[in-house]
This record gives C-alpha cells, structure tokens and sequence, in this order.
C-alpha cells in the first residue's frame, strides 16, 4: 500500500449543496471515491490509498488536471484504489463531482 | 528428350502410392499416417489447413506420426499455426521450414521455438500475401484439407466455415499438387458443391467433427465504459463526418461496443442508413442488434462463428449463403473485399509508436499477421471514388488536384490508453524491432505502418493524423491522444493545444460528447443472453459463453 496526498487551490467552488458521495467499488483495476464538502470554497484536497506502488508522478498529473477542468472547490476526495488505470481514476473523479453537485441529498 | 510433364508424371505416382490403401478415394482413419507416408516425399511443401478457425486436425495428428525416415524436413506453408500439433511437427523433424501467416493461440511457443532455431522461418505474412504465394514460389506439393463432407466421388462440403479451402485447392490440385480431405461424414449426396471432386485425389473420414474455434464472439457483459466511450468518439467523430458505409472491424472489445451502439447511439444521431451499412466481416454476434434494427444492408465474410449458423440461414438478405441455404465464407476474396471495396477498417493493437505503427507482437509472442495488414492498408491499386474516400484523400494533400488525387482508405487504430494490467498503449520503441533484432529478422513485424494510419482513437479523444502536416506534427498528436502513458507525459502541451485548435486533436468536448454518458446501459445487448434473445432464439451460443 501507498499513502498519496494533493492539496490544490481551486478557482472556483463546486455546484450543488450535497455533503457527501460516494462512487465505484474497491476491487481491482477499480476504485472507490468518497467525496465530501468539508473544506473552504477555494481548496481541494485528495487523499489516496493505493494498492499499486510508484505511481506518485501519474496521481499527480491525473489530480492536476481533473482540478483543472472540474474546479472542485471545498471538496475533499478519499480514494481506495485497487490499480485502477488513470482514465478509470479521471471518470470516477468526474462522477464524483457530479453526484455531489446533484440536487437530492 | 527433354520432358515436359515431370510433375504430373510424379503426382501420378504419389497417387498410385496411395491408391492402394483406399477404397475409390475413401481412406479410413487408421490407414491416415500410411497414406500420408505413401503420398509425401521428405522436403514436400505441405499445406496443412491450419485457418484462422478450422482445423483439419486429424490430418495433422496423421502426420506427426509418420515414419521419420519416410517423410521428414518438410516445408509448411498454412496460414494459421493453431493447433499444438502444428509446432510438434518441427519438434519431432516431420517439418523443418515454416511459413505462415497467424499463430495466435500458439504465439508463445512459437517465439520461443524461432528463437532455439527449432524452426526455420521463411516468413510471416498477411493471408492474402501467403495465398498470393501459394500461386507463385511456394506452391503446395500436398494439400490436407478439412470439409464437412464428401460424397464418394470427393465433392466437397465445407459448410460455413470454407475459409481457405478453395485458395489452397486452386493452387495445388491445377499445379500437379495432391489433395487430401478429412471430413467428417461421406454421404450419398452433398448439400452443396464447395470443392468438386476432380480437385480432390483422397477422402478421409474422421470419427470426430473437425476443430473451430469461437474466434470472433465478445461477451457485451465485458465491455468497459472506456471501451463505450472511445466507441461513442468513432462514431461521432469519424464514422458520422466521413459518412463510412463500408467496413471491416476488428475483433477487440472496442469495435464490439461500436457494434452494440448503432442501434443507440447511432439512431440518436440519426446515422442508420448514412453508416456502417456493407461489411467485410466474419458473422460477429455483437451485430446482431444492428442487423435485427436494420442497419446492415450486406456482409462478407472470411468464416463464420460458433452458433451463428442458424442465425444467418435465417438472415440470407444479409450474408453469402449458398443453395443449401448455409454461409459460404471464403478467406480470400473477403480480404480482397477488405483491401479494395471498404472505405474503413478499425481495431485494436498492442502496442502504437511515435511515428504510429502499430505492432500485436511483444517479445515473448509472436502472434502473426493474420489479415488486419490487409485490411488496415491503404489500397494502392484502387481506382473507384467514393465520398470518406476522397474526403481523406483532400485532408491528406489539400494542394493536388482534384481529379489527380489519390483518395485515402481510413485506416483507424481504437483502445484505451492503458490495457490489460496497465500496459501502456503507446510506446517510443515496438517491441517488435527488437524481436526482429533477435531473430536476425530483415523486416521488424510491424503490423499496421504509420504512413497507413488515418485515425487515433482513445479516451481522450481522436487524432486526425491526415492533418498532420510534419513528423512533429504527427508525434505530438500522437502524444496529444496517448494521455497519462509516458508517451502523452511527453507532449509539448502548446504544440498539442495548438493541434486542437485546428482540429486535429478533437477532445470528448469538442466532438460534443461527455465522458460522463459513457453508459453501459448505452449498449444495445448487455449480455450473450440479450443477443439471443435480439436473435429471436436463433443464435446458439457455445457453452463457453453461457452462464444459464
């Protein structure tokens, strides 16, 4: 297991007024993504565990431009991932942030 | 005097050898070896039909138990190596040179073998080039073939699966060659006439069906919603804009998806009779929605597939059937068909480079060509207009005119960045090169060459590589679609931004397509039991696919 952590500054704040979210399952080649709203409206925050080791320079990039083109402001993202690919980590980042900015709580 | 008529004079003689064992042609099973023995001469050119799916399996067990000192060093040349027997023959010196065409369920072995000097490789070759072959330097002395069933005179009954048969026999029955058939029952009459009888010297019965393998059914419950998405981005993004009617796919899951959404997506888009209407294609199961929705006006295929048979008996506006009413595939003519009357061909590969090649070896498998080469190709020798063919060919080289310009076929290569195990895709050196550096190999195995390749399609979007102006060019677009591989960490991001905007990177986005949306409820059948039951019952499934 690996232990990751980003912290990014955020443009903007994400849509949508639901706490929390969860998306996708720990097995592998997949990953679980909880997401919260628990910082302030400009920051970003993912915190990764990872069954695949040495992959820091692939997290952060992948982090880096789904912060990028998302702007999850105040979301804080937790991630169990069981050697997902990258393209896997962007869409369940992206469903994520679309689940939390749905209207049902 | 000088004669003339040597090899029919020596044909002769191998069949007057092995006349003795048979009853008209009819040999039994057990007298096989013996007939073989009588019939092949040590250094023979063997054809052992060895196809992409049939098998003439009994023949080949017949002759990895010859008397060595009988029949031995011979020179194979049968497109596909498939069978285990295939490599004992040069295990044991039955077979000594080897040239052939596709060896994927024996890649491993092989490699290694090449490499312990076990077999001597002329060369790997695309069917339609290893067929071409067979008419000019490596024509089959003895031809063992594989068929449904004869009656007693030899007419050949090949059922679906006709293949290569009628390629090999030409080459080798009206070349002085012997033709021996296995097959699996003689009847008083054939349904139909694949090969006449005066092509074939001896039948053999066979107390089993001869091997087919399920070679082109992917289960729709396996696709990813990557595999959607990049499906959903050829689409949208190729099929649509160049108005592709006439197709070969490949056999990946990716091409599988795209099969699954044009009675979905593509009918959204409004692109059911401007897309994907003509096909050379094996009998995919994945199209049976597509066909049942009305998409598909016609297809041609190289074989068939496991449980399809019923399903196209039934479906004769669709496919080639002949009067008994079953398919007749035919190999050749079908690449053929894929090499000069399709505007397209898209699948997957292993491994794509800088320049774009693209290569399915790695070091440790040599899997062959097969036919995609053929396919994947741009026709040099075509000469009939058509609009995504011209509309290529005006991408490619804006400047020329019009009438003077050479139209370009859509060569498309589909997959995920990433595939099994987190392989990258791309890569700045194929594995092939050096594979072919440790085989002494003059020609890295390059399946696909770059200067063929039209079109990159992943995840992150489609490279339009006519566009592409420079070898620079080329390689950040390649980066620019290559996303987190080390190849797309390469890129120069203002050279790929720059790409962008003149449209020959296209993002999700820009193509008006959300990752998001990439549904598997997108897909037309979900399942191997949803194709059934799109089928109307028709399609039977083998048992390796059903869970009920």
């Amino acid at each position: 297991m690996e232990d990751l952590s980003f912290h990014h500054p955020v443009r903007e704040r994400a849509g949508g007024i639901r706490q929390s979210a969860i998306v996708g399952v720990v097995a592998s080649g997949n990953l679980e993504v909880l997401v919260e709203r628990v910082l302030p409206d400009a920051e970003c925050a993912v915190e990764i565990k990872t069954a695949a080791m040495g992959f820091g320079e692939v997290w952060s990039a992948v982090i880096g431009d789904f912060v990028e083109r998302y702007s999850p402001g105040g979301l804080k993202f937790s991630i169990n991932d069981g050697g997902a690919r990258p393209d896997t980590v962007s869409l369940r980042l992206a469903q994520a942030v679309r689940l939390i900015a749905g209207s049902e709580q | 005097m000088t004669s003339w008529q040597n090899n029919r004079a020596a044909r002769d003689a191998r069949i007057a050898a092995g006349a003795g064992l048979a009853h008209g042609k009819v040999v039994e099973a057990s007298d096989a070896t013996r007939l073989l023995e009588a019939v092949i001469r040590p250094g023979d050119r063997v054809c052992l039909e060895g196809d992409n799916q049939k098998q003439a399996d009994l023949l080949s067990r017949a002759l990895l138990a010859v008397d060595l000192s009988k029949v031995n060093d011979l020179h194979m040349v049968q497109s596909g190596v498939v069978l285990p027997e295939h490599l004992d023959l040069f295990d044991r010196g039955v077979a000594k040179r080897l040239d052939y065409a596709y060896s994927g369920p024996q890649s491993a072995r092989i490699a290694r073998m090449l490499f312990g000097g076990k077999i001597e490789l002329g060369a790997i070759h695309t069917y339609l080039e290893l067929f071409a072959r067979y008419f000019i330097d490596l024509t089959p002395h003895v031809a063992l073939i594989a068929a449904v069933s004869a009656d007693r005179d030899g007419n050949l009954y090949t059922g679906p699966n006709t293949e290569d048969t009628p390629t090999v026999v030409e080459a080798t029955a009206f070349k002085d060659g012997v033709v021996i058939a296995q097959v699996n029952e003689i009847v008083e009459t054939v349904p139909r006439v694949d090969i006449p009888a005066d092509r074939v010297h001896f039948v053999v019965k066979s107390d089993k069906p001869f091997f087919v393998e399920p070679l082109f059914t992917r289960d729709p419950a396996a696709i990813t919603e990557g595999q959607i998405l990049t499906a959903m981005l050829a689409i949208k993004g190729i099929y649509a804009p160049y108005g592709v009617q006439r197709i070969n796919h490949g056999i990946g899951f990716s091409t599988a998806a795209i099969e699954l959404l044009l009675p979905t997506f593509g009918e959204r888009l409004g692109l059911k009779g401007r897309i994907a209407t003509h096909f050379a294609l094996n009998p995919h199961p994945a199209l049976i929605p597509a066909i049942e929705s009305g998409w598909v006006r016609q297809i041609h295929s190289f074989g068939s597939e496991v449980g399809m048979d019923e399903y196209i008996r039934a479906r004769s506006d669709v496919y080639f059937t002949g009067p008994d009413g079953s398919l007749r595939s035919n190999r050749a003519f079908c690449q053929t068909a894929g090499l000069y009357a399709c505007d397209m061909f898209i699948g997957s590969t292993l491994q794509i480079d800088l320049q774009g090649n693209s290569s399915t070896i790695t070091t440790s498998r040599i899997a062959g060509f097969g036919g995609a080469p053929n396919m994947g190709a741009d026709a040099r020798g075509r000469r009939h207009p058509s609009e995504p063919w011209l509309k290529a060919g005006a991408e490619a080289d804006p400047d020329s005119p019009a009438p003077l310009r050479r139209g370009r076929k859509l060569v498309v290569q589909i997959g995920e960045t990433f595939g099994d195990k987190n392989v990258p895709l791309f890569v700045e050196k194929l594995d092939a090169i050096e594979l072919a550096e440790k085989l002494n190999l003059e020609l890295a195995p390059v399946m696909i060459y770059g200067d063929d390749v039209t079109h990159i399609v992943t995840e992150e979007g489609v490279a339009n590589l006519l566009l592409c102006r420079t070898a620079q060019e080329r390689e950040q677009a390649i980066r620019g679609v290559a996303g987190y591989t080390d190849v797309g960490r390469g890129r120069d991001r203002s050279m790929v931004a720059q790409l962008r905007e003149r449209g020959v990177i296209r993002r999700p986005e820009d193509i008006g397509i959300n990752p998001l949306d990439a549904d598997r409820n997108m897909l037309a059948a979900r399942s191997i039991k949803d194709l059934v039951r799109w089928s109307g019952g028709l399609y039977a499934p083998p048992s390796k696919f059903r869970n009920w």
